[in-house]
């Protein structure tokens, strides 16, 4: 398609999100309509090519799909994936109101496979490598054996900290007296990440920004 | 363009927790099949069939499970911490819930968000407006989603005996099926099955800005007097909560993912914060087994604090007197997480 008319298309799509900023008009409806509905065909198409013929057509029916898929060809065809297409086939019997009840044993698949899955990686990444990592010494050396007071207290802000934070999370005791205080202590230490993290974010969105002005720009270059 | 990331199970997961991987799945679909086919088709040979299915398929089609066995064994005695670590937490967990199912009173904090939920529902049905519920933009395969799900069903079911409407805008078909079948159920055990409305669970579109720019548009249009976002969600969190915010919303949002957090804090009138969105089921329903659920998770924290400080104060004996004997006995307290 010709640039400078890319270019209009981006530019006026810009400016009809944008008008948002003001209120609700129709230019956003436009644009929020067209973005909606190409975005769901385009992922839909998207969903069906990269996922569905490599992983189910391709493994089922190797020979038929040797053309769309390149390591199909000279495959056997692996009959396993007939259970993973029955599941899925099970999930279109909603359309059918007397078969839709059908449909809730893939969703209990799905379910009860994500959960298990999840255990024992949330497990490591979640539980075991996070306590690992507070625990550390609460006075830091250097070589010479002199205190390094930055390091030292870093070190016990960390774990106080967490130790603060996660009795927060407690809630099968009440936050009152010595626990109370401490609990107070943990949501200042998040309220403390929260408001930190959020300055960094924004700077970040200031970089979006950024780069639809600066798209704007080469728009109206284009115009004088 | 801030790119939401995919949820999916990781293919460089080390095989090595193949076991456990393999025994937390299968544990989680019979329970979960349980539950689903008691409702549906309550025959043994039904059940019996699924499990197989099930089993062949994790075996066959998973990458991970399917090349445990094979090439590195089904145990890994490097990793038996972690094995040791999962049964005393799963088993606390079932203690707790044990003791909840036999009647003992397990008692919850207050959690100041779910508070409020009556008062929300209410203010909407006053005003004659919607309520909105934004369930995050992942898919069924995050837990995040699955807590969300509780939490909607329990909403469902107030909103159900208030006569309100429910409008919740989805990023995932699954989530959408899942939605509906949620909903359904709540108002039929809330005595209202004529009320539910099927098209008010809806599909949008499983791009992140796409669905965002539509949430808006229906918050602008429609003009809910309360808002939930409870799930995962990623840079479209501030978009959502600050449209909201704009039309006087009643706002309740939640979700386990740190970075969005502040967002939520800043524009909403109460945020679940992380485990709070697991913790509001339990909070909500009162009901034996999450509450036993609930209890376990706090005796992992407490293990998670006895450990920390024993840590620190181990690592910090070995640094100032260097000896090498507080190192061997530390190596022995601490076996569990190193």
């Amino acid at each position: 398609m010709d640039v400078t008319l890319m270019l209009w298309i981006d530019a006026a799509l810009t400016l009809m999100i944008l008008s948002f900023l003001y209120r609700d008009n129709p230019f956003y409806k436009f644009a929020e309509h067209l973005f909606v509905g190409v975005s769901a065909a385009y992922l839909m198409a998207v969903g069906f090519w990269d996922h569905l013929v490599p992983n189910l057509l391709g493994k089922l029916f190797p020979s038929l799909m040797s053309g769309v898929v390149p390591g199909a060809v000279g495959r056997s065809p692996d009959y396993y994936y007939l259970i993973p297409a029955v599941f899925g086939l099970l999930l279109l019997t909603r359309l059918i109101d007397r078969w839709a009840w059908l449909s809730r044993w893939a969703l209990a698949f799905i379910v009860g496979g994500a959960a298990g899955f999840n255990l024992p990686r949330f497990l490591d990444s979640d539980f075991i490598i996070q306590v690992q990592s507070t625990m550390i010494p609460l006075v830091v050396l250097d070589a010479s054996g002199n205190l390094l007071w930055g390091a030292s207290f870093s070190h016990v802000v960390l774990v106080l900290g967490v130790i603060c934070g996660l009795v927060y999370f407690f809630f099968s005791v009440e936050h009152k007296g010595v626990l109370g205080h401490v609990s107070r202590a943990g949501i200042w230490v998040l309220m403390v990440t929260f408001g930190a993290a959020f300055g960094y974010t924004v700077m970040a969105r200031i970089s979006l920004l950024t780069g639809r002005m600066e798209a704007l720009g080469a728009w109206l270059g284009s115009i004088f | 363009m801030h790119l939401c990331p995919t949820t999916r199970i990781p293919r460089g997961l080390p095989q090595t927790i193949g076991l456990a991987r393999a025994v937390f799945a299968i544990a989680a679909i019979s329970t979960s099949a349980r539950a689903v086919i008691a409702l549906t088709a309550p025959s043994t040979w039904a059940r019996a069939v699924f499990a197989i299915a099930a089993l062949f398929t994790l075996l066959q089609v998973d990458p991970v499970l399917a090349q445990a066995g094979t090439e590195t064994g089904w145990i890994n005695t490097d990793r038996t911490q972690a094995l040791v670590l999962g049964i005393i937490l799963t088993g606390a967990i079932l203690l707790y819930v044990v003791l909840a199912s036999a009647g003992r009173p397990l008692f919850i904090r207050k959690i100041a968000g779910l508070e409020t939920v009556e008062e929300a529902v209410g203010r909407a049905t006053e005003m004659g407006k919607p309520i909105l519920y934004v369930p995050g933009l992942n898919d069924m395969d995050e837990v995040q989603t699955i807590a969300s799900m509780n939490l909607l069903g329990h909403l469902a079911t107030i909103i159900a005996g208030y006569d309100s409407r429910l409008h919740v805008p989805v990023r995932k078909s699954l989530v959408m099926s899942v939605a509906r079948e949620t909903v359904q159920q709540s108002y039929l055990s809330a005595g209202r099955p004529d009320a539910y409305q099927e098209d008010d669970i809806h599909y949008v579109s499983d791009a992140q800005f796409a669905y965002a720019a539509a949430v808006d548009g229906i918050i602008v249009r429609e003009k809910p007097a309360a808002c939930f976002y409870l799930g995962g969600f990623y840079a479209e969190s501030l978009i959502l909560a600050e449209t909201g915010n704009s039309i006087g919303a009643i706002q309740i949002a939640g979700t386990a993912r740190p970075p969005q957090l502040p967002f939520f804090v800043a524009a909403c009138d109460y945020t679940l914060i992380g485990e709070e969105l697991f913790a509001a089921s339990a909070y909500l329903s009162k009901e034996p087994r999450m509450l036993g659920s609930l209890k376990g998770q706090d005796a992992g924290k407490g293990i998670a604090i006895v450990f920390i400080l024993a840590g620190s104060a181990l690592a910090t004996l070995e640094t100032v007197t260097g000896s090498e004997s507080v190192r061997a006995f530390s190596e022995i307290v601490l076996w569990l997480f190193r």
